[in-house]
């Protein structure tokens, strides 16, 4: 068997460097970083990169920052396994590899000029702030804004100072709940599905966008779907381990759509009749 | 029919001789209790002519079990991808493998493009055998259309009585043809004895399933509640086996290996299993296939199904490797059978 270097390739990765690191929660951990070619990630809402660490491998995390933030790109790691167990101990100055961005995002172009309704569950939110932040930074080019926010317990809120001045903002209607209060909590108790009726929305010019653990999805666009919203203009994010990015390797298969090209975005008219996307 | 060469039987051991002088060959060779292996040769007395389909299919030459991808140091801050590969030819190749190498080509030539198994394939030479009878009662060659060659080889030899009358189907084929220098023009004979064999297989290769080879793909999309993944959910034994020796199964894993000096190593991939029960989990603790019923469906559908409506091919040659190696005796043509019954 022979060997030889190869200038193209798929797994070519780009070396970047942490800028910024910081524990959120007791499992996620916050890092901005930069890419070292001083390029733009370039990514659209919604995409995902491959992170890789030589020794602990690569692992699929969706970009968590609005392209319209161009020097740098923000992930959240959840502490789950090799890679992100190896990130976890990484701090700003240190140095990590990207693949990608890779997949389909958002489709902004398709929701320009229309009402948009966000409805993020727990760690939703963080792949759903790519486009949140597009969205605020391109305020006039998008109809009524309403953000809907739902997690476990108030210590599990992730970007708490933004989501506040979400809150402060005239623009954007926001509304958020947990399903478990703590003494100092003074909102919304509940699941999420209990804040949908009480929006008041044009259905007919509404995109739902929708993004959370697989039990969520169900209630939710049931809640939408009740609300008039029509199936091609609900949006779901789906979570799947891809372990190489181009959809070869088979790992992050729904049905016949390969997650990592066809998705990690989809519209519900998509996979409605899947028997295995959500 | 210049297309067309005979190389008597007796020159034979001189082809695969002076052909090996010249290139690595690798022919199936038997291993004995009805196994045989794609195996390098050098002599015509080991290769085994008639032969049922070797226990992995030639997709190892193609796609390798365990392929380095990168290598990487962590001091000197490289990371540098690199290309496997191995100049070979390979004799004898059945038609359901051929078909299977097309299934894999265009998989990993569809973008984004997997350089590394483009770059492999492109050194590889494909000599293929005709099948003048079935192997054993576990192929369904027929109705998967893959009992004869729908191209995909350099070289294609057909046995007659006293000679191979091969098919020259490219550029490379050609340069065999030249290298070993024993080949003779075909004549109308010899033609018309080809066409004899060719008249007799149409007699023997029958539809070996209840289904037409159209109608298998809407059965399939038809089958996600059917009673048949429940008895399979029972019966499997999640060992991927089935997957291993399928020669259009490519999902692989990538992972990092890291030598004993804590600062080289490489990043590999090696072929994974839709079957092992860990496949579909992701970092939330979901599981997208739990059920081993799920997973054989799966398994199914990407023969039947899904290649069907992206590539306009069913994934599934008929060459019954996943059925003869089964420690549960899950048999492709029995699940068939079973689904089209249940839809009558």
């Amino acid at each position: 068997m022979k060997r030889v270097d190869l200038k193209e390739s798929e797994y070519i990765v780009k070396p970047a460097t942490i800028i910024k690191a910081k524990p959120m929660t007791a499992l996620e951990k916050f890092f901005e970083i930069e890419l070292d070619s001083g390029a733009s990630l370039d990514h659209e809402p919604g995409q995902f990169v491959m992170v890789s660490i030589p020794g602990a491998g690569d692992a699929p995390i969706s970009v968590s920052s609005s392209p319209t933030k161009r020097s740098s790109f923000d992930l959240v790691v959840r502490n789950a396994g090799k890679l992100t167990g190896v990130m976890h101990r990484l701090n700003a100055g240190d140095k990590i590899d990207i693949r990608g961005p890779f997949g389909r995002g958002f489709p902004i172009r398709i929701l320009e000029g229309n009402d948009l309704l966000f409805v993020a569950g727990g760690l939703g939110i963080v792949p759903l702030r790519s486009l949140i932040n597009f969205v605020i930074d391109n305020r006039r080019d998008f109809g009524r804004v309403n953000i809907l926010l739902g997690c476990k317990t108030p210590s599990d809120m992730l970007f708490g100072d933004e989501v506040e001045q979400w809150g402060q903002r005239l623009d954007v209607n926001f509304n958020c709940t947990v399903d478990k209060s703590d003494p100092d909590w003074k909102g919304n108790v509940g699941l999420i599905t209990s804040l949908i009726p009480g929006v008041n929305l044009d259905a007919e010019k509404t995109f739902g966008v929708v993004v959370g653990p697989p039990v969520m999805y169900k209630f939710v666009i049931k809640e939408l779907l009740n609300k008039d919203i029509p199936a091609r203009q609900i949006l779901v994010s789906l979570e799947r381990h891809m372990k190489c990015g181009v959809g070869k390797c088979g790992h992050c298969q729904i049905g016949n759509y390969y997650c990592c090209q066809d998705g990690p975005v989809f519209t519900y008219e998509e996979i409605k009749d899947n028997i295995e996307a959500l | 029919m210049k297309q067309f060469k005979i190389l008597e039987k007796k020159d034979f051991p001189q082809f695969i001789k002076r052909l090996s002088k010249k290139h690595k060959v690798v022919a199936p060779v038997s291993r004995g209790n009805k196994s045989y292996a794609f195996t390098q040769v050098d002599s015509s007395d080991q290769i085994a002519m008639k032969y049922i389909p070797t226990i992995l299919p030639p997709k190892k030459y193609f796609m390798p079990q365990r392929e380095t991808l990168a290598q990487y140091n962590k001091s000197k801050k490289t990371f540098q991808t690199v290309l496997e590969f191995e100049e070979l030819v390979i004799f004898g190749v059945h038609t359901c493998d051929l078909a299977g190498i097309q299934c894999l080509n265009i998989v990993f030539s569809d973008t984004p493009k997997d350089i590394n198994y483009i770059a492999r394939k492109n050194r590889i030479l494909i000599i293929g055998l005709e099948c003048n009878d079935y192997c054993d009662e576990y192929a369904s060659c027929k109705v998967m259309d893959s009992h004869h060659p729908n191209g995909g080889y350099d070289l294609f030899f057909t046995e007659l009585k006293e000679s191979f009358i091969v098919h020259v189907n490219t550029l490379e084929g050609e340069g065999i043809i030249e290298l070993t220098g024993l080949f003779k023009e075909a004549t109308s004979n010899h033609l018309k004895e080809r066409e004899g064999v060719i008249a007799a297989k149409k007699k023997i290769f029958k539809d070996e399933v209840d289904v037409h080879y159209k109608d298998l793909k809407p059965m399939f999309d038809k089958s996600a509640g059917s009673k048949v993944w429940e008895d399979l959910e029972k019966r499997c034994l999640s060992c991927g086996n089935c997957t291993n020796v399928c020669p259009t199964c490519y999902c692989f894993d990538i992972i990092d290996e890291i030598n004993l000096d804590l600062d080289t190593g490489y990043r590999i991939r090696q072929w994974d299993s839709c079957q092992n029960e860990d496949f579909a989990k992701v970092a939330g603790g979901e599981s997208f296939r739990e059920e081993r019923g799920q997973r054989q469906r799966h398994r199914y559908m990407r023969k039947f199904s899904y290649p069907v409506e992206r590539y306009a091919r069913h994934f599934c040659t008929g060459c019954g490797r996943c059925s003869r190696t089964c420690m549960a005796k899950i048999n492709l043509k029995e699940t068939i059978n079973a689904l089209a019954k249940e839809n009558r």
